[in-house]
């Protein structure tokens, strides 16, 4: 069909029967999509295959059960119900989630004026700024969070600097392992994720929308709230979810910093994969975290822009 | 009455509108030589530089003690020392690690770089439907918690009874490294004309010869950039390869493994220290390579 | 011998999703042709030249390109070649490596490439500029480099995408006559699109008026400003005024109608294929009209009315005269043959306003 309109070519002489090749050639070309998707599809394949395929099978395998070594793959919701029936696990889930909440509202604060520093007041120097901001978004995660034990360590930075200075005379006890060093630790070690999209979003923002707020009337304090707040509300939903997803399930920091009463969710999944080798139930309650996040997620965004749609 | 109050109304509006303008026009001026009004901005100038200590200081702590003389991590500082650095150098399972970490460091940016700029190319020269969703999905794995795609990741293979690896570690790193490619990838793409393509298909190149003619000289920087970028995510990730890893460790994982020790925290200062220079190191070439312009444009010199 | 159908259009339809961008067009462009596709963005011009460049793919139609069907042919295997709108010019090659980028597989020599890149640079008036940097050159340089690009692989057909649009007025006009004197030199087929009715008309041999994906009439300037077969081509080329009427009857080769404004108007316009009864749309230009402040002795065609508007350009006048019976004044253009400094007329003062017979055109309404 492709190239076979011969009705009209009879001054022009006949056309030849194309090929397979050539009609293959000629579908390319005629459909711009399947050319895009040609050349997208090994990615695609690659990402299906190392994270759908996956996560698919880590919720099959949390409908099985550990039988000591071996796995039994009777389908049940033995699992499930364990999670409910232990309080502890659901206390755990809303301790994380609160823990990460608390973690990104203090991240945002304190990127916001960050973010707005480099796109309105920065003239000249702006990359060299970007750059400053982003290069710690890059490096060990670990050794970020690793900082921290060590400066808020029994015999770490804080305690041994106060004590040589003369201000205490015994190490602090409560600078560490508990969920206020968690929260701090994350809110430093993500706080690269916060300041880039609100940095985005401000940038984005045309200059000529200010000077029209001035212009009508607008004390700055009124221009931010009426002008810039509004028009940089994406990146900070962007913001917030960038770092509450991944930081309800973190299992470094609450693990280096945390102690006991500093645990989260995240680490109890790992340990049903190492300690207490219990893949199936270490399986459903990743998903149930999933779920979880996924709910949070869907509130937040439909109140988010419902409360935009509003205010518009 | 009303009548009286509202011109006065609107004149003091215009008023605080012109004092504005009267504040800001000498910023305007200022900024030419300092990059921001020193004394209108100083308080945010002021929180700028005390978030960047933040960012900065916990971090540089670990440089500090890496050259202290003592196995305490605590003030007062002893004196000058190599000696942490001479104790990594000679460890033969660091060395070991290192330098799995650089192979599957170097997969990693190759093979996550190739699929990055198959997508961005994708994403930026061709009309396609659902792009947005594709894009969203290619994301995906920026915000997955990494302990989800870990164990994920653990369970397949423990399913199709593969043996944990290097291999391992590499294809879970390629999943979070790939979407950083595009990203880096697609903003290189956009920064210049699709008519240059266009128009070397037009002088007769196919689309091989037009890839290696005008998209790889152009794209070149943006190449590069992820190829660095996604080096160092791999070589400084943590949570997967710990899932991940066989018997062959790489450095994150040796780290984790020598923190129990105390007595090997120095060590583990210096190799930290090393780690966070070489990593800033690249981050920041692979930023200036990213960040700088695509040069002068076709079309807009007039 | 030049052929008449050197490229054609054979039903050639472009669709994106529901959007009709080419909307089945059938015409020819002769060998040798400089032949503009003129209309306002959005008329499907630029679809049309990148479905001759290969590009875009008809939905629907052929194209042909000296007899050989371009169906499925890619742009590289395509004996035409393009200036972008934007000219393209590589950033990373000089001039000279721009120019000969396409020369690669001609099969010549190195020298031999290099000494065709000098005459190309000979052609366009930059010898001596092989070596500079693309950023190093001007908009008008750009352009010129951008045809010397196409020239050098002398293709049967250039394709030139509103290439003079992002140059200065003065520069443009000098480039339309400069780029219709190498056409004339080089004597290759050139399609050229434009939405400039002005540019079009300085350089083309044949201009196809465009809107909404169809071909609305393809003709020399001169007939398409004289004797438009429709009215949004009147409207579209110069300015006109329409007049709604009915046809009365015939009188000898005139036609006599009644418009609105204009009462009983006789019209021996030729061109137009005219329907015999019924409703019509008389258009005449405005400089057809003959303005005076008396009335005039004639027995042709004449109506009177007030002045609403005048303003002085200079070479001419433009008059708005509102006369009963039409809504919208009727606008008339005034050549300036002899010098004069007072005001042309009073707001309000009574004109008359007189027209040739063969002045008024008949289109279906």
């Amino acid at each position: 069909m492709a190239v076979t309109d011969s009705a009209r070519t009879v001054t022009h002489g006949d056309v030849p029967l194309p090929s397979l090749i050539f009609r293959v050639n000629a579908l390319f070309l005629r459909h711009e999509w399947i050319r895009g998707y040609t050349l997208l599809s090994p990615t695609l394949l690659v990402m299906v295959m190392l994270m759908c395929l996956p996560v698919f099978m880590l919720v099959t395998y949390s409908f099985w059960t550990q039988n000591y070594l071996d796995i039994d793959r009777t389908f049940t919701l033995a699992n499930y119900e364990a999670f409910f029936q232990k309080p502890i696990y659901v206390a755990l889930i809303m301790k994380s989630i609160r823990m990460s909440l608390f973690c990104t509202f203090a991240t945002i604060i304190l990127a916001y004026p960050m973010a707005y520093f480099i796109a309105f007041k920065v003239k000249s120097n702006k990359l060299v700024w970007l750059i400053l901001i982003t290069v710690p978004f890059w490096t060990s995660y670990l050794l970020r969070v690793f900082a921290w034990k060590v400066i808020l360590g029994y015999n770490g930075v804080v305690n041994s600097g106060l004590i040589s200075v003369g201000l205490i005379d015994e190490p602090l006890q409560f600078l560490l392992y508990n969920p206020t060093a968690v929260v701090l630790t994350l809110a430093h070690a993500w706080a690269a994720f916060a300041i880039l999209p609100i940095y985005v979003s401000l940038e984005k923002i045309d200059r000529s929308y200010l000077e029209a707020a001035t212009d009508l009337g607008d004390t700055p304090s009124e221009r931010f709230w009426r002008v810039t707040w509004p028009l940089s509300l994406p990146g900070v939903i962007a913001a917030g979810l960038l770092v509450f997803i991944p930081t309800v399930a973190d299992y470094v920091t609450p693990r280096l910093v945390g102690g006991t009463t500093g645990i989260m969710i995240g680490n109890i999944i790992q340990s049903q994969f190492g300690k207490a080798n219990n893949w199936p139930l270490g399986a459903a309650l990743s998903v149930i975290v999933m779920l979880m996040i996924a709910f949070l997620v869907v509130v937040f965004i439909v109140t988010t822009t419902r409360g935009r749609a509003k205010s518009a | 009455m009303t009548d009286t109050t509202a011109p006065g109304g609107s004149l003091t509006a215009q008023k605080a509108a012109q004092d504005q303008r009267g504040e800001e026009a000498p910023q305007y001026f200022a900024s030419k030589h300092e990059g921001y009004h020193w004394t209108a901005e100083a308080p945010m100038f002021l929180y700028a530089v005390w978030y960047l200590a933040f960012l900065y200081i916990p971090v540089l702590f670990l440089p500090l003690f890496s050259f202290n003389d003592s196995i305490y991590v605590a003030f007062p500082l002893k004196g000058f020392s190599l000696e942490w650095y001479g104790d990594m150098v000679s460890t033969q399972q660091l060395l070991e690690a290192l330098a799995n970490s650089i192979k599957v460091g170097g997969a990693v940016a190759v093979l996550s770089t190739i699929l990055g700029l198959f997508a961005a190319k994708a994403m930026t020269r061709y009309v396609m439907p659902g792009k947005g969703a594709i894009t969203a999905f290619i994301m995906l794995p920026l915000v997955v918690p990494g302990i989800i795609l870990g164990i994920s990741l653990l369970v397949i293979t423990n399913m199709v009874g593969m043996e944990l690896s290097l291999y391992t570690i590499g294809l879970a790193h390629t999943l979070v490294s790939v979407p950083f490619a595009m990203l880096v990838l697609i903003s290189r793409l956009e920064g210049f004309d699709k008519n240059l393509e266009e128009a070397s298909l037009d002088l007769g190149e196919g689309p091989f010869r037009t890839f290696f003619r005008v998209t790889l000289p152009l794209a070149w920087p943006g190449i590069l950039a992820s190829l660095l970028l996604t080096f160092t995510i791999s070589f400084d990730e943590f949570i997967l390869a710990f899932f991940l890893a066989g018997n062959e460790a790489t450095l994150p994982v040796y780290i984790w493994s020598q923190l129990r020790f105390p007595s090997r925290l120095p060590m583990v200062l210096a190799l930290g220290a090393t780690i966070l220079i070489f990593s800033f190191f690249i981050v920041t070439v692979a930023e200036v390579l990213r960040r700088r312009g695509v040069g002068p444009q076709s079309g807009s010199a007039i | 011998m030049a052929r008449d159908d050197y490229i054609s259009m054979r039903n050639t339809s472009k669709h994106f999703g529901s959007v009709k961008a080419v909307d089945d067009v059938t015409f020819d462009i002769g060998e040798g042709e400089f032949f503009s596709l003129l209309g306002a963005s959005g008329c499907g011009k630029t679809t049309l030249l990148r479905m001759l460049a290969g590009f875009e793919q008809p939905t629907l139609g052929n194209i042909f390109i000296d007899g050989q069907p371009q169906a499925g042919v890619p742009p590289h295997h395509r004996p035409v070649n393009m200036v972008f709108q934007n000219y393209a010019i590589f950033p990373h090659l000089n001039v000279n490596r721009n120019i000969a980028y396409g020369m690669r597989k001609s099969g010549l020599s190195k020298a031999e490439i290099d000494r065709r890149v000098d005459e190309m640079l000979d052609l366009i008036k930059l010898p001596g500029y092989g070596a500079r940097g693309a950023h190093q050159l001007s908009g008008g340089q750009r352009q010129r480099v951008a045809l010397a690009r196409a020239l050098i692989k002398q293709p049967k057909v250039l394709l030139l995408d509103e290439p003079l649009g992002a140059l200065d007025k003065k520069l443009r006009e000098q480039m339309q006559l400069e780029l219709r004197a190498l056409q004339r030199d080089v004597g290759i087929t050139f399609v050229f699109v434009t939405h400039d009715q002005e540019e079009a008309m300085t350089m083309s041999d044949r201009i196809a008026v465009m809107s909404l994906g169809k071909v609305l009439q393809i003709d020399s300037p001169a007939r398409l400003y004289e004797v438009p077969q429709v009215k949004e081509v009147a409207d579209f080329i110069g300015t006109v005024n329409l007049f709604e009427g009915a046809i009365k009857g015939r009188e000898g080769d005139s036609t006599i109608v009644d418009a609105e404004g204009l009462g009983t108007v006789r019209s021996t316009a030729s061109g137009a294929e005219a329907p015999e009864a019924g409703p019509i749309t008389v258009a005449i230009r405005p400089e057809k009209f003959q303005l005076t402040f008396s009335e005039p002795e004639t027995s042709g065609n004449m109506v009177t009315g007030t002045m609403q508007a005048a303003a002085y350009l200079g070479d001419r006048s433009h008059y708005y005269v509102t006369v009963d019976g039409r809504e919208a004044p009727i606008a008339v253009a005034a050549q300036n043959a002899e010098r004069q400094l007072s005001v042309l007329g009073q707001h309000h003062e009574r004109v008359w306003l007189t027209w040739n017979d063969d002045s008024a055109l008949l289109l279906t309404a």
